[in-house]
């Protein structure tokens, strides 16, 4: 198929960029969006110009590196992928596909559609952890039975990738959906209460000096979601953090 | 008498590592505080060895060429953990756990090693449990187990498909503690790009800023590289599109010797190449051999047909498919171990009967375990003459249960429903057992340079089993360097700060800036894609899944050739002092194209079958084995570690004899 | 009052809390006003005695008053705050994909339903006031129920009720359920309670429908 796509071109941070076309021709259904990336770099670097820089890794959905804002969307229009496994059969022969980078003040442009997200870093930084040494002798593994029904739970918040595609949906761009997904995690785990106050005023109070926006439940962050993080999370950290407000 | 001392303390088997830890030099917390420790690469190994050494007390840095230390390519694990814990009762021990490592490992490993290993392994589900990692967990609230390819016993711990996820991001959640705490500083979108030696020992690294271009210099009293393995040098692979041998060979070019590079890991039960443009492959869990039948058409005029689309493969009647491990391998059908799929698999597509356009591909049935299933359902939930729809219907559900994950990936790549259609696959390269080697404290053969974790070679042999690639980087990371580098650096309590201005540092650089402006200067005819996927080509071809002298001796010219025009024409636009990605893979490829003939030379050189090396003129001559791998104990009982001498064809090798003490040495069969 | 907006999810809190209270409000001045659709005693009795009552006078009502302008305020500093979240837009943003029109955009609604008030205030509020303590009249307790049917009158204002109601309704239907949400109840019960939210979203703003469109026949 042929398509025209629209890409966000930026040199780097400094610069200000702007959508460029690209038509390209000979897509298949097969490809991943980002082979189809791919071709149109081996044709850009034939032709001597730069190709479009863009975040990826692993290819196969679980590192969280690639993003792109696809037709408006993050990760494009299938739901409960990544871009790296979106497939050029959702799309039609004579589309335009508008390419641009996730956006958010706490998320700089590094160059074309390549962010800076370490602001998610520091947001696990601030708390996102429970504070036991490497010693080979903590408790045996099995000594606190745990509600096989809280562990899932907490496995479904802790599949998290840290995409950022919370952030790109949302009109206000909030991280609150991924921020909650690590604070429940550990939440429903009882090796999580001991500093559950801390830990929750701690992230919460990063993700804000981050500069995201707001959360107002839009509800865009869990459809858009590659892995499916529910909103309960964001109710049980709202939860968490009137507690420990109270608390402390 | 070999230079390799691999330092294995005396003593019995059981007792060498606690003995080992009583009897080496710590150094006292005042002092930690005055010593640094470079960590390249921040998987498993990286990443629970930083936190482990700044929660010690020394000034960790810590460098990953990704975004965030989260995103390193260990996370891509999906199966499970193996630990000796014997939480169900069912015979498991350390013992066992070593053994059978060994065995799987085709008695290629060290054994003290791998005995440490299984010792320390329920230390590493105590010590993620107690981070939060929240493992597969029964009804009554205690963990979960499964059992995995080649054992006899459960000691798989898992989280959903995503162990390898939930375990990096326990060792990201330590290493975040310590990075709060001021203990660790990470240098993310940094690739390492030479190690500084002074006076013979590690003391650096010269690293490149990726995003500004920056060359940048890094001391430090030891240096540790945690950087993966190697897939890559066969461009498709399961492997992460970034992950590469550079920090290795810069270390190996350095005076690191490089173990068992052929010994590479084919996974059978990946989703089939399906065209030029594919960039890299994907696993599914090896868990699916579990139901499925693996088979091809018996006719090779039925295979042409469904390759050219006039035939679907459910029209073929049960006597037109050819089970092929049924057929061979009667004991363990569909289970045998991972080498032996894969073989099997490319035997019966190079003989023609391959499945997709490309001819790469089996089938992986589910129908009958589908229909199984079903009945049982339909029996236990009292549905009595339940109709075919029924019960298919029951059985794709119990299906759906087990492996929806698997199915529903498979959906969004291929396309087809492989409910209804039996899914295809094909091997893949997905995990590269050499690497640098080292001795028991984990050091390289440069002083002070250590490897942990699938950087270094120690523990699988010539075959890893299932669910102990991520046992051996938390091991090595959490339990295992911490302790050894304390003996190394407890020589270096006076040492001071290690300057960066010195003349060491300065020719490191000089190197680094040298080679990244002769990458820049290429005529510019190829992209570096274009000999990446060259590259790959001869390695899949002819140092692939079954390996002869033949191929081998071509391989060596044609690499050595391609790395020839590589320098002279590749082509890297952009600029030097910039974000640039081309760059970054030119770097990459470039050292693929020197591992890549030391690969085949080590592989011509080990004229056995062991594990996932297999030589075409070492095979059993008759008897039932016939046709199956020959392993030649006599000859090849040792570790091939390589010394750097400019073109790897003029690579030494050096030899580390394997003494078996505790196992005896066994033909594996499978029939 | 610092401590209350310094983080987002206490200002989020906050939102929801204020709305909470504006929505009961709405409850008990719909059901004073329906009264009047079938009693004008009761209808004066009651509005009598809120007009004269000194707790609903000095301290319900400023509080009501400061829940509306706090409720207000806060929307525009979030709204202020969540555009600076994403100085550089997109060039193609397709909002509806994932979420409701009515969910991206309570500004608008809000500022409709804003603007009401001011009517609102003007019809009734102001005059009430200059009648009780500017003027100081009399109080006569049967002048409600007439002085509420004269407003209704004109077509046009009767037309600016009906609209305004409308957006009020799209204001409801998202804020009302999503408050639940932010105050952390999210439980078995959430779904119950979420429909009971959209329920009341509709019958309320339709319920001062009917009240406008009766009287404004009934002249």
């Amino acid at each position: 198929m042929n398509l025209t796509l629209k890409i966000w071109r930026q040199k780097d941070a400094q610069s200000k960029g702007k959508i460029v076309d690209y038509p390209i021709s000979g897509v298949e259904g097969d490809m991943s969006f980002l082979e189809m990336l791919d071709v149109l770099n081996e044709e850009l670097i034939g032709k001597g110009e730069e190709p479009v820089v863009f975040d990826h890794d692993c290819r196969e959905g679980i590192c969280g590196a690639c993003s792109l804002q696809i037709n408006g969307e993050p990760h494009g229009p299938d739901r409960l992928v990544t871009t790296c496994q979106l497939h050029m059969r959702k799309f039609n022969d004579g589309d335009t596909i508008y390419i641009e980078p996730f956006r958010a003040k706490a998320f700089p442009v590094i160059k074309d559609l390549m962010i800076d997200r370490s602001s998610f870093d520091r947001i696990q930084q601030a708390g996102g952890f429970i504070s036991v040494n490497t010693s080979g002798n903590t408790i045996d593994a099995n000594a606190i039975p745990i509600r096989k029904e809280d562990a899932d739970e907490a496995m479904d918040a802790a599949t998290c990738i840290g995409c950022g595609a919370c952030v790109a949906a949302c009109k206000n761009a909030s991280a609150m959906l991924f921020t909650s997904a690590k604070v429940s995690q550990f939440s429903l785990l009882p090796q999580g209460q001991v500093e559950a106050t801390e830990r929750v005023m701690a992230m919460v109070n990063q993700m804000d000096e981050e500069g995201f926006g707001n959360c107002t439940n839009t509800g865009a962050c869990e459809i858009e979601c590659p892995k499916g993080i529910s909103l309960e999370n964001i109710a049980r950290m709202n939860r968490e953090y009137l507690k420990a407000s109270l608390k402390g | 008498m070999s230079i390799l001392d691999s330092k294995i303390p005396e003593g019995p088997l059981a007792d060498k590592w606690t003995k080992h830890k009583n009897t080496i030099n710590l150094v006292n917390p005042a002092n930690k505080r005055n010593i640094d420790v470079i960590v390249v690469g921040t998987g498993l190994a990286g990443g629970s060895a930083a936190a482990t050494l700044a929660e010690l007390g020394y000034n960790v840095k810590t460098f990953c060429y990704q975004d965030s230390p989260r995103r390193a390519h260990s996370i891509a694990a999906q199966g499970g953990i193996n630990a000796s814990k014997n939480y169900q009762g069912d015979g498991d021990s350390d013992y066992r756990l070593f053994y059978d490592t060994v065995k799987g490992g085709d008695y290629r490993s060290r054994e003290a090693n791998v005995y440490r290993l299984a010792e320390v392994s329920g230390n590493i589900i105590d010590q993620c449990v107690a981070q939060g990692v929240p493992f597969a967990r029964e009804y009554g609230g205690l963990l979960d187990n499964r059992s995995f390819g080649g054992v006899l016993v459960s000691r798989t711990f898992y989280a959903k498909g995503q162990t390898g996820q939930q375990l990096l991001l326990g060792a990201y959640s330590a290493m975040n503690r310590q990075i709060n705490r001021g203990k660790i500083e990470a240098f993310n979108r940094h690739e390492m790009l030479d190690l500084v030696k002074i006076d013979g020992k590690a003391r650096g690294i010269i690293a490149r800023n990726l995003v500004t271009g920056e060359i940048e210099r890094h001391s430090a009293h030891a240096v540790v590289l945690a950087t993966g393995g190697y897939g890559n040098v066969f461009f498709l692979s399961t492997n992460a599109m970034g992950s590469n041998v550079m920090a290795a060979w810069r270390a190996h070019r350095r005076g690191a010797f490089f173990a068992n590079p052929c010994y590479t890991q084919i996974h059978p039960t990946c989703i089939p190449v399906s065209g030029d443009h594919q960039s890299k492959l994907t696993l599914m869990s090896e868990s699916l051999r579990n139901d499925g039948r693996i088979w091809v058409p018996k006719r090779i005029e039925d295979a042409e047909a469904i390759r050219a689309g006039k035939l679907k493969p459910t029209q073929l009647s049960e006597e037109e498919r050819d089970y092929y491990l049924e057929r061979r391998y009667p004991a363990f059908g569909n289970l045998v171990p991972r080498d032996v799929a894969s073989r099997a698999a490319k035997e019966r597509c190079d003989a023609g009967f391959g499945v997709n356009k490309t001819g790469e591909a089996v089938y992986l049935d589910f129908a009958a375990a589908i229909q199984r299933y079903g009945q049982e359902k339909a029996l236990t939930s009292g549905i009595h003459n339940p109709s075919k729809e029924e019960i298919t219907k029951l059985g794709e559900e119990v299906i759906e249960a087990k492996y929806g994950n698997l199915f529903q990936m498979y959906e969004k790549i291929v396309d087809e429903n492989p409910y209804k259609t039996p899914m295809m696959i094909y091997p893949a390269v997905h995990y590269t057992m050499g690497g640098l080697w080292v001795d028991y404290n984990l050091q390289t053969t440069v002083p002070g340079c250590y490897a942990a974790g699938e950087a270094n070679f120690s523990d699988h042999g010539a075959n890893r089993l299932g669910a102990s690639a991520l046992m051996q980087g938390l091991a090595d990371g959490y339990f295992v360097l911490p302790y050894t580098i304390g003996d190394y650096l407890s020589h270096d309590i006076r040492t001071g700060k290690i300057p960066t201005d010195t003349p060491e540092f300065d020719q490191a650089e000089k190197d680094v800036k040298e080679r990244i402006e002769k990458l820049m200067s290429g005529s510019g005819q190829n992209s570096v894609d274009y000999y990446h996927k060259k590259l790959g080509k001869i390695m899949w071809n002819k140092c692939g899944m079954s390996r002869n002298e033949k191929e081998l001796k071509e391989a060596i010219d044609e690499i050595a050739a391609l790395r020839e025009d590589f320098w002279k024409n590749v082509k890297v636009p952009g600029a030097a002092d910039s974000m640039n990605p081309e760059l970054e893979k030119a770097g990459r490829v470039a050292d693929f194209l020197e591992l890549g003939e030391l690969f085949a030379k080590d592989a011509l050189d080990r004229n056995e079958s062991c594990g996932g090396h297999f030589r075409e003129e070492s095979v059993e001559q008759s008897g039932e084995q016939k046709g199956e791998a020959l392993r030649d104990d006599e000859n090849f009982k040792y570790v091939a570690a390589w010394e750097y001498k400019g073109e790897p064809k003029d690579a030494v090798l050096h030899k580390e004899d394997l003494v078996f003490e505790n196992i005896e040495l066994k033909t594996r069969s499978y029939k | 009052m610092g401590g209350l907006i310094k983080s987002s999810i206490a200002r989020k809190v906050a939102m929801a809390l204020s709305g909470l209270f504006l929505v009961f409000f709405l409850l008990q001045h719909f059901s004073i006003n329906f009264t009047s659709v079938f009693s004008p005693d009761i209808f004066n009795e009651i509005s009598h005695f809120m007009g004269t009552n000194p707790i609903v006078q000095f301290a319900l009502q400023p509080v009501l008053i400061f829940a509306v302008i706090f409720h207000f305020v806060m929307g525009f500093v979030l709204e202020l705050q969540n555009n600076k979240a994403r100085a550089v837009k997109y060039a193609k943003y397709n909002g509806g994909a994932n979420a409701s029109w009515v969910s991206r955009n309570m500004i608008y609604s809000g500022l409709v339903v804003l603007a009401f008030l001011g009517l609102h205030f003007y019809d009734f509020w102001v005059p009430e006031i200059v009648y009780k303590y500017v003027e100081v009249n009399p109080e006569i307790p049967t002048r409600y129920y007439e002085e509420l049917v004269h407003k209704f009158e004109s077509p046009i204002r009767t037309g600016l009720y009906v609209l305004s109601f409308v957006f009020l309704a799209l204001h409801l239907w998202h804020g009302f359920a999503s408050s639940f949400q932010s105050v952390g109840f999210n439980n078995k019960y959430a779904a119950g309670a979420t429909k009971f939210a959209k329920a009341f979203a509709i019958v309320i703003p339709v319920g001062f429908v009917v009240i406008a469109i009766v009287h404004h026949f009934n002249h």
